[in-house]
């Protein structure tokens, strides 16, 4: 569905991958590898060059506002424009039914964005990207503020989304998170992507973990170098 | 109209006001004595340069002195305009935007009053073009000047905001609207109050002058609002400008937020 060439910002990443209809992509990477950077050029937000497509229609055929609703990047930190939570919302009504999944059932428009705490800001900004109803999500760092049960909430809706067709590229630097919610993941470093298995479970990162001892719990997709 | 023409003695005398406050600077050692004293020389040899110009101009009444005179405060009023941005348009833009902007609005606004409402004879006589022209310009110079400062600066700090519209498939005009109406607002402000509070709180320095030179009071009146008006116009028609082409230029074609072509920096 979704296909990236040789996407390239120069001297910071030059990146391909393809992502399938209704799949689930995690990329991890060391922070300051610029995974968040590769989002944005996927999303039209930065200068970058290469060829993307989707459906097999090129970027560039498409209006970059009309690109970025269907290939919807949504940041670990998203920004608020408005004081009130409602002007945020193109239709309202489209959201609740997020709200309710993500334990924000409460949610009123005059809400002051001032005084909603991080989690529940990034939980909202997620149900604002789902209310356009995009074909590809790539989320970067969406559970980075949540707790155990809201974390569990986020992944239940995506893979629910997943289901009706969407494509979502999940960046995280959790192992356990990229195992659970991805069928494929891919290591950013250096500017490149490679193929890596989040868990030292998987046979192939075992292998290799028995030549490093040093290989840290935390990042072992770094055990694959 | 006959004013009362004061000797080179009366201005002696207006200036020991100065003096004194030097020597209260020097006695209370405030060490404004300095500062005092260069800020007097400067005014003292650019009035009477500016004097000297003024009655070369009127004497010669040629369009070419003119528009020389007219260009040359323009390119002043940019890089004033320049000099007050505290991250600039990388390339020169602030000050092509600026002058730009300025030479249209002001130049637009003066060639109307002269050819329409002044209606001297012949139209561009610098006795009527000069003073209006300034009088514009220094009122679009700091709209312009304002408009571009607070559409650079909330747009950096806006940045998040400005984006997550663009995230969502906003354009760039819908993006930009919330900053593009501070940058409009701070720019228009200054003019929307002086309008406001003229004749109670200040009365206009050319009014002022009108009636110290001995014109009747109405007709002054006249002569300021006649200047308001175009005051006003000037400025919006430059603040629009710069804040629309600014805007234009710190985004792209594919609706993206280019703040990589603002550049830090204070000073010139």
């Amino acid at each position: 569905m979704l296909s990236v060439h040789r996407l390239s910002r120069p001297n910071l990443l030059e990146a391909s991958l393809t992502l399938a209809k209704g799949e689930c992509l995690a990329i991890r990477g060391a922070s300051g590898s610029g995974k968040s950077l590769l989002l944005r050029a996927i999303a039209d937000l930065d200068p970058n060059e290469g060829e993307v497509e989707l459906d097999n229609l090129s970027r560039d055929a498409i209006p970059a506002p009309d690109w970025r609703r269907q290939v919807c990047y949504l940041p670990a930190e998203a920004g608020w424009w408005a004081d009130d939570l409602g002007t945020h919302f193109e239709d309202w009504e489209r959201a609740l039914p997020f709200f309710q999944r993500l334990g924000l059932d409460g949610a009123q428009k005059d809400w002051p964005i001032s005084r909603l705490s991080t989690g529940e800001r990034q939980r909202l900004a997620l149900s604002r990207a789902l209310a356009i109803n995009p074909k590809i999500l790539l989320l970067d760092e969406p559970t980075s503020g949540l707790d155990q049960a809201a974390v569990l909430a986020v992944e239940d809706l995506i893979a629910e989304s997943r289901k009706t067709g969407t494509g979502v590229i999940w960046v995280t630097h959790d192992p356990v998170q990229a195992e659970r919610v991805a069928s494929r993941w891919l290591y950013l470093e250096n500017g490149c992507l490679r193929d890596a298995f989040p868990l030292p479970e998987d046979p192939l990162s075992a292998k290799q973990d028995s030549t490093s001892p040093e290989g840290s719990a935390d990042s072992p997709g770094e055990n694959l170098r | 109209m006959n004013a009362i023409a004061l000797s080179n003695w009366d201005l002696a005398l207006a200036a020991t006001l100065i003096l004194i406050n030097g020597g209260l600077s020097v006695i209370l050692s405030l060490g404004l004595e300095r500062q005092l004293l260069i800020a007097t020389i400067r005014m003292i040899v650019q009035l009477i340069l500016v004097g000297l110009v003024l009655t070369t101009l009127f004497s010669l009444v040629s369009p070419l002195w003119t528009s020389l005179a007219a260009l040359a405060m323009i390119a002043f009023a940019g890089r004033e305009v320049t000099a007050r941005q505290e991250r600039r348009l990388a390339g020169g833009w602030s000050y092509g935007l600026g002058t730009g902007c300025m030479l249209f609005a002001a130049g637009l606004v003066t060639v109307f009053a002269l050819a329409t409402q002044v209606g001297p004879d012949p139209w561009y006589h610098p006795r009527y073009a000069i003073p209006l022209l300034g009088m514009v310009l220094g009122n679009t110079m700091t709209g312009v000047s304002l408009g571009l400062h607070t559409l650079t600066s909330t747009l950096t700090r806006e940045r998040a905001a400005v984006e997550a519209r663009l995230m969502l498939g906003a354009n760039r005009h819908e993006a930009l609207l919330p900053v593009t109406r501070t940058a409009m607002k701070a720019a228009m402000m200054p003019i929307i109050n002086s309008m406001a509070a003229t004749g109670l709180v200040a009365l206009p320095g050319m009014m002022t002058g009108q009636i110290l030179a001995g014109a009747d009071p109405a007709e002054a009146v006249k002569y300021q609002l006649l200047v308001m008006f175009l005051i006003a116009g000037g400025t919006s028609i430059g603040a629009t400008g710069v804040v629309m082409a600014g805007g234009r230029r710190l985004t792209d074609a594919r609706h993206r937020l280019r703040l990589d072509r603002l550049q830090a920096g204070k000073n010139l």
